[in-house]
């Protein structure tokens, strides 16, 4: 499948899409990118540059990217800790399809940083937050957006992506 | 539903029910389902109540062989099929979708078939029969790939893709994640489900067999009224009309044809006649630790100034803490140097925090008293009908012996069959009252209730030491009568009791000391017990 991931990759460098670039921490694997993610000028989170961390299963396109900021980042959908774990529909195993292109689903993960989706958060206590007292939430992701997301992104994250070993047993209905 | 009577036939004799095919068509109209706001319609159970007094433990049933779960769909997928005038593998995808509701189907269908087609994930064209086709210049969107003669498959929606990931993409949905009615279009956001057809064509032959037992699934899964029998390997399924929200007033045992006895409302064994919500307590309050906690609140005390739990292992009430040093009075809990010297007379007995100390020590001893009462004598009888049950399979062999040592025919010999197979169902009931009667507050009935109770038991208990003597002893004719008259004495004992507790059940006239109508009745997670 490395066909498909090498056009993926030649699709979002050579026309990336806004506010998206990629790099590769290593030529020879192109199961990891690195994405540096600038949000739209109308997000709360304008001015900080994000770092992305995508890991391709070994069975990609089959299975799901995994993807993590790897900045800190204040936001309903998103882990507020190293792992910046991201909850999004599209990147959830069962919702997956293999026809879906990675260039959509980087900007969906942009999307995310316009609007926010508190209806199905990670971090609840930032949803109700975001909900409730907007000009609160505005100036915590304003504050973290100062604190972490200023400069060029490091693509650390604490937790390793698992690597998709893929081959979970769901035979529970057997 | 108007086969009312057909069942109560079935019912007369629970082990030998066969599935009659004829009745089978009644079962396709009538049911109701979750997500259809419908009212519920009567499966006849409330009406059973009324109806079928002498019975009231009984509930009807009805057991599937796989041929018979095959058939029922074929047959509505046929009825579709001729009604509508849709292609069977289309009439198929759509019943799936309306989780076998027949009737809502053709009633959505005749008011708005294209809305239809577009939910259930069948594009409007008629269908042309599913094919594999070699197109110039395609590119597989999946894996990137578009050499000269790949094969490539499309359904409706257009999303063509190369045969391989195709099939890559349905092995991975049919073996690793089990579905098979609603695979989508591997195109992202694209929802068109792949019909039977064209699973057909793509799927390698060892799979299709797992897609077809996947499809049958969920026809079983899909309805309230069935469920698969939970024995190991059993592949047949059982119908019945109980509802979850009837559980507080029926427990529905059923049998299936490999003889195994399952309440139909929680999928365990037997657990005649506790009620579902009853036993999930006793088994987990069986299993947790509240108990443990309840021993060392009988009998530990915590120090007074470090909290510490103290047993006490000696006669003598004056109490030094191990860990704090501190001095106190195992009787008051107060400090001992206030004793004085009177220390073998407790002056400081009506203090309060004592009092309360010690009623609550009382209280919790009370109960656990009661807890252990039940409890033994429910362990007791689990454990006697696993004993019975090892019994059972030597019985066999005690049948050969006999047959050899009297000149008995195999016929005559199957009494001894019928008291094992007596001895393990009463051993399970009698097991169960007792979890029952843990629960059960006291009014005028439980006497009677008790009583029921006590008579099964000294019948169990006699049949199971004459069961117990050697073979020699039993093929003497006599025992032989003797044996099967406490035998049927036995089963006569647990139907009496079981007709007592269902029908008072059914009443609502039992007391329990816990609400019968809680949360959680049934493992199903939309609960409306």
């Amino acid at each position: 499948m490395s066909k498909r991931i090498a056009k993926e990759l030649s699709d979002c460098t050579t026309s990336p899409p806004p506010g998206i670039s990629i790099t590769l921490p290593s030529d020879s694997d192109l199961h990891k990118w690195h994405v540096t993610l600038t949000p739209s000028p109308t997000s709360i989170y304008a001015g900080g540059t994000f770092g992305l961390v995508v890991t391709l299963p070994p069975d990609f396109p089959f299975r799901a990217p995994h993807i993590v900021f790897s900045t800190r980042i204040y936001h309903p959908n998103v882990t507020n800790d190293a792992a910046g774990n991201i909850c999004l529909g599209l990147l959830k195993d069962e919702n997956w399809k293999p026809g879906s292109r990675l260039r959509g689903v980087l900007e969906a993960v942009r999307g995310l940083l316009d609007e926010p989706n508190p209806d199905d958060p990670l971090e609840p206590r930032i949803a109700d937050e975001f909900r409730r007292e907007r000009e609160v939430f505005d100036k915590n992701a304003r504050a973290h957006v100062v604190s972490y997301a200023k400069g060029k992104p490091s693509f650390v994250v604490a937790a390793p992506a698992p690597a998709a070993s893929g081959k979970e047993g769901k035979g529970g209905k057997a | 539903m108007d086969s009312d009577e057909d069942f109560m036939s079935a019912v007369s004799s629970e082990d030998d029910i066969l599935p009659d095919d004829s009745e089978n068509e009644d079962m396709s109209g009538g049911e109701d389902f979750d997500d259809f706001d419908e009212p519920d319609p009567d499966l006849g159970i409330s009406k059973d109540f009324g109806q079928r007094k002498r019975v009231a433990y009984d509930i009807p049933f009805q057991v599937y062989k796989p041929a018979d779960i095959q058939k029922q769909q074929d047959e509505l997928v046929n009825e579709v099929n001729m009604i509508l005038d849709i292609p069977k593998g289309e009439a198929a995808i759509l019943l799936r979708h309306f989780r076998w509701n027949k009737e809502r189907l053709i009633e959505d269908y005749m008011d708005r078939p294209r809305q239809v087609l577009e939910a259930s994930g069948l594009a409007l064209e008629p269908a042309s029969l599913p094919k594999l086709e070699v197109l110039p210049g395609f590119m597989c969107d999946i894996c990137c790939e578009d050499g000269d003669g790949l094969e490539s498959f499309a359904i409706k929606c257009g999303h063509r893709y190369c045969v391989d990931c195709y099939r890559h993409y349905l092995a991975q949905k049919i073996k690793e994640e089990g579905e098979a009615a609603r695979i989508q279009c591997p195109s992202g956001g694209c929802n068109l489900i792949i019909d039977a057809r064209s699973l057909d064509l793509l799927v390698t032959p060892e799979l299709t067999a797992r897609y077809h037992e996947l499809l049958n699934r969920t026809y079983v899964e899909d309805k309230d009224t069935l469920k698969w029998c939970p024995a190991p390997d059993c592949p047949n399924a059982i119908e019945c009309g109980v509802k979850k929200k009837d559980l507080d007033k029926v427990v529905p045992t059923v049998s299936c044809l490999c003889e195994h006895r399952f309440c139909f409302g929680c999928i365990l064994n037997d657990h005649q006649p506790a009620p579902c919500e009853l036993v999930k307590r006793w088994l987990k309050k069986c299993a947790d630790d509240s108990e443990t906690a309840n021993w060392i609140s009988a009998n530990t005390k915590e120090c007074p100034r470090c909290g510490s739990t103290i047993e006490k292992n000696g006669g003598c009430n004056h109490m030094t803490c191990r860990k704090c040093k501190h001095e106190f009075c195992w009787m008051c809990m107060g400090l001992w140097s206030e004793h004085g010297t009177s220390w073998y007379n407790c002056n400081r007995f009506e203090e309060k925090s004592g009092l309360d100390a010690r009623d609550a020590q009382a209280k919790s001893r009370v109960s656990l008293d009661r807890y252990l009462h039940y409890y033994n004598r429910y362990a007791n009888h689990e454990q006697s009908a696993r004993l019975d049950k090892n019994l059972s399979q030597k019985t066999e062999k005690k049948m050969v012996q006999l047959q050899k040592e009297s000149g008995m025919s195999w016929i005559e010999v199957q009494y001894l069959n019928a008291a094992s197979q007596a001895l393990q169902t009463c051993r399970t009931t009698l097991m169960w009252t007792y979890a029952f009667a843990f629960y059960l507050a006291r009014n005028n009935l439980t006497e009677i209730f008790e009583d029921n109770q006590k008579d099964l038991e000294m019948a169990v208990e006699n049949l199971s030491a004459m069961f117990e003597r050697p073979v020699t002893e039993l093929a003497d004719s006599k025992l032989k009568v003797e044996l099967m008259d406490k035998t049927s004495y036995c089963n006569k004992r647990r139907i009496i009791l079981l007709e007592d507790t269902a029908q008072n059940l059914a009443d609502g006239r039992w007391t329990f000391n816990v609400e019968l109508t809680g949360s959680a009745a049934s493992s199903g997670p939309s609960n409306r017990a």
